[in-house]
């Protein structure tokens, strides 16, 4: 007869299948990036990088791909984070590729989040990296469940689901020839849930607008869109537009990246614990609501990622 | 903080389901999600809508785990999913494979990672061949638990005499193939579209008094509870941070990994393979956290007593466990490539964290699937199953796959292509 053992949580299961993945990143590849926006899901992340390495420093620098629509709070954050932990921070933006010219935008407030995979390709070829650690998850979207936890991108950055590696036991094949890139999701296992109580349990910061706070809405297109953003530059977008209404909401962000496509929640959750709660009882995917730009066909998410989006 | 948090403390099963096309597949997956609440609003309604466009009149819950755009077209599912819900107590991964006898290496990617498999059979069919597949397939990749269901019992009339002849002939089957001796294995009747036995019981079958889907999903054991093999850590990587800032560390020297198998705590003698060091474990940590013990599947970082010279792909065992380096190993292994197994050529196998070439020594016999026959074979297409020997560069330190999943299993890697083409599990 076996032999009954106490079963680790799901939480540290989950933790110690992601540590084994970065670590499995660090072993087998020899110039690996994380990608690093300030977001939920980079900021766990981190915490696993730290638990799989320390006391040494990350084998990696971070890497963030700036649309320049983002929140100064969550940048902010980022600088921040980075600086506390003592690892190089590499920021390359969007507008760099508009300036190029190989980003070229059909309207000036068109979301920028499909753009982001450009500039990433153009900064995996400036520094040579033959691994991105992203913190995409399976339960994401559909066109995810099907994800490999270390994902193969051809020369041109696309994601064939034809030819994706088969993924047995915790045996990661991560090799590539040069110019080809793996994409690797250490908790590509993990729910919206997970990531909560994660965060919950090991006290991480996040950037303030995960938290409820009374901000301007209009609604656009059955969306809440947040009014009137200030970036860094000065530039103020999201402005009303003839016939809109500014109105004011105690709202919270399940994700945040670029303003043009990211809609807040209604919500009173000020804390972690409340927001854990929230999301016990909560009735739409975090995709579902908050990421405009995916709504527009059932397939979208699947189309970018074919275009090299993460 | 320590990591075991009270709060948070239920445990991950992981599970596959195995069926045909149409035995209910997709049917009792949406079930599962939709009946513990995991299905949420958007999705519901997106569903509902294809639905409609497709001309149906319920909600096909099946459409929940419909993957990508090409199989939507096609209308089959061609490669695994993952799917995930969870109940109050447990987390649950689901690895979802389709069936069709092509995809003989889909079940066994998904049935490796796996701890229970629930084998769908059409209550109208009963016993088919390719339920023999699947159960002989969950049976080689070392699933502990088998669910056998028997679905769409509705349209049986909730027959129990029919259900008690079908549970009897599978279990004639798994007797012939040494499964009902080596495995849990349990029996239950259901209808997938009606949600009979699933997560609540419902009414149509009050002769039915065993557990519920849900119940046995609920109590079926985690793979790191029932482990009983002896401790294997492979080194993953080597934390060395001399050049840091902080004197104290100029001598410290980490060996990072996961606990593949059995326990260790501090003291405890090892030994380092395949150079065969000899010390003593001084302290066990998770990033800042000392621990006096760590457990199977845990990631933790070990220092040694003495300063030993150890590296990616060295495994550290307890001294005096049975391990040895070997250069040749007896493996079945599954085809995953259209290309076909080459004799002629050198292969990369991955072992745990270790990587050697390879050459094939001999092919000693195919399995087929269906009739579990062995012939004879000169070459492995893609789904084949065969019993290969292989030549080896490199050593390495294996066990038996039956005795520990984690250090008898390895892949087979294409050096020009640098593709997975092989899942090996040494005899
Ligand atoms: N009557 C009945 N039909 C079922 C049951 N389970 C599934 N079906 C139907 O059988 C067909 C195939 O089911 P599906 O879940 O797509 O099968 P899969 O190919 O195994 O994924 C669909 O039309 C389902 O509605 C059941 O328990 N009873």
């Amino acid at each position: 007869m076996l032999n009954k053992k106490q079963p680790l949580s799901h939480l540290d299961w989950l933790e110690a299948e992601a540590i084994h993945i970065l670590r499995e990143v660090a072993g087998q590849c020899s110039n690996p990036v994380l990608l690093f926006s300030g977001g939920k899901d980079s900021l766990c992340i981190l915490r696993l990088a730290e638990k799989a390495f320390r006391p040494g420093k990350f084998p990696f620098p971070l890497m963030h791909i700036d649309t320049g629509h983002n929140y100064q709070e969550v940048i902010d954050f980022r600088d921040q984070r980075a600086a506390e932990l003592g690892e190089r921070l590499i920021v390359r933006n969007v507008e760099d590729s508009m300036k190029r010219g190989t980003v070229v935008l059909k309207s000036p407030d068109e979301p920028r989040n499909k753009h982001q995979s450009v500039t990433l390709l153009e900064a995996i070829e400036e520094f040579g990296f033959d691994c991105c650690i992203g913190g995409a998850r399976r339960d994401e979207e559909k066109a995810r469940a099907k994800e490999r936890i270390m994902s193969f991108r051809d020369e041109f950055g696309q994601w064939d689901p034809k030819n994706q590696r088969p993924e047995l036991w915790n045996l990661y094949n991560a090799r590539s020839h040069k110019g080809e890139n793996i994409r690797a999701f250490p908790i590509s296992n993990w729910t919206e849930m997970d990531v909560w109580q994660y965060i919950e349990r090991e006290n991480l910061a996040l950037p303030s607008i995960y938290f409820a706070h009374q901000r301007g809405i209009i609604m656009r297109g059955g969306a809440m869109m947040p009014a009137n953003v200030k970036l860094a530059d000065g530039e103020v977008i999201n402005q009303p537009k003839a016939g809109e209404e500014v109105i004011n909401m105690r709202v919270r962000f399940r994700t945040v990246g670029d303003i043009t496509c990211t809609a807040p929640v209604l919500s009173d959750a000020d804390n972690v614990s409340k927001i854990v709660l929230e999301t016990a009882t909560t009735t739409i995917t975090e995709r579902g609501a908050t990421r405009l730009d995916d709504q527009t066909s059932d397939a979208s998410m699947e189309q970018r990622k074919k275009e090299g989006y993460f | 903080m320590s990591s075991t948090n009270m709060q948070y403390n239920d445990s991950l099963l992981r599970f596959m389901t195995c069926g045909s096309v149409d035995d209910g597949k997709s049917t009792l997956i949406g079930r599962l999600l939709f009946d513990t609440k995991t299905i949420l609003a958007d999705t519901l309604t997106q569903i509902t809508k294809t639905s409609k466009k497709r001309g149906m009149e319920a909600v096909d819950l099946s459409l929940l785990t419909d993957g990508l755009q090409a199989e939507r077209e096609q209308g089959i599912t061609i490669d695994v999913a993952y799917r995930y819900f969870s109940t109050g107590t447990r987390k649950y991964i689901i690895a979802d494979a389709p069936g069709h006898e092509q995809y003989t290496r889909n079940m066994v990617t998904a049935a490796s990672t796996a701890n229970l498999a629930i084998i769908l059979i059409d209550a109208r069919k009963g016993v088919l061949t390719q339920t023999r597949r699947h159960s002989y397939l969950a049976h080689l990749v070392g699933i502990q638990h088998i669910v056998v269901a028997v679905n769409k019992m509705d349209l049986m009339n909730y027959d129990e005499a029919n259900f008690n002849k079908i549970c009897a002939d599978y279990l004639a089957f798994a007797k012939e193939i040494g499964l009902a001796q080596a495995r849990d294995i349990r029996f239950i009747p259901m209808s997938a579209l009606n949600g009979d036995m699933l997560v609540d019981r419902l009414e149509n079958m009050p002769w039915y008094k065993g557990e519920t889907l849900l119940e046995m999903l609920e109590d079926a054991p985690a793979a790191d509870e029932e482990q009983n093999a002896e401790f294997r850590f492979p080194v993953q990587f080597v934390c060395r941070p001399h050049a840091s800032a902080d004197a104290d560390l100029h001598d410290f020297r980490g060996f990072m990994g996961r606990v593949e198998s059995g326990d260790i705590a501090v003291g405890d003698a090892v030994t380092v393979l395949p150079n065969g060091y000899q010390s003593k474990v001084k302290a066990i940590q998770i990033g800042d956290d000392q621990l006096q013990s760590a457990q199977t599947e845990q990631s933790v970082t070990i220092l040694l007593e003495d300063e030993i010279d150890t590296s990616r792909g060295d495994m550290i065992v307890k001294t005096g466990s049975k391990i040895e380096p070997v250069k040749q190993i007896e493996a079945h292994v599954c085809w995953l490539s259209e290309t076909p197994l080459s004799s002629a050529r050198t292969y990369i196998i991955r072992h745990t964290t270790r990587e050697s070439k390879a050459k094939v020594g001999a092919i000693s016999y195919k399995i087929d699937v269906n009739t579990l026959e062995q012939q004879s074979a000169t070459e492995l297409k893609m789904n084949d199953i065969a019993r290969i020997s292989f030549k080896l560069a490199q050593p390495l330190m294996v066990d038996s796959y039956m005795q520990n999943r984690a250090i008898g299993a390895f892949i087979v890697i294409d050096e020009s292509t640098n593709n997975t083409v092989g899942a090996g599990m040494i005899v």
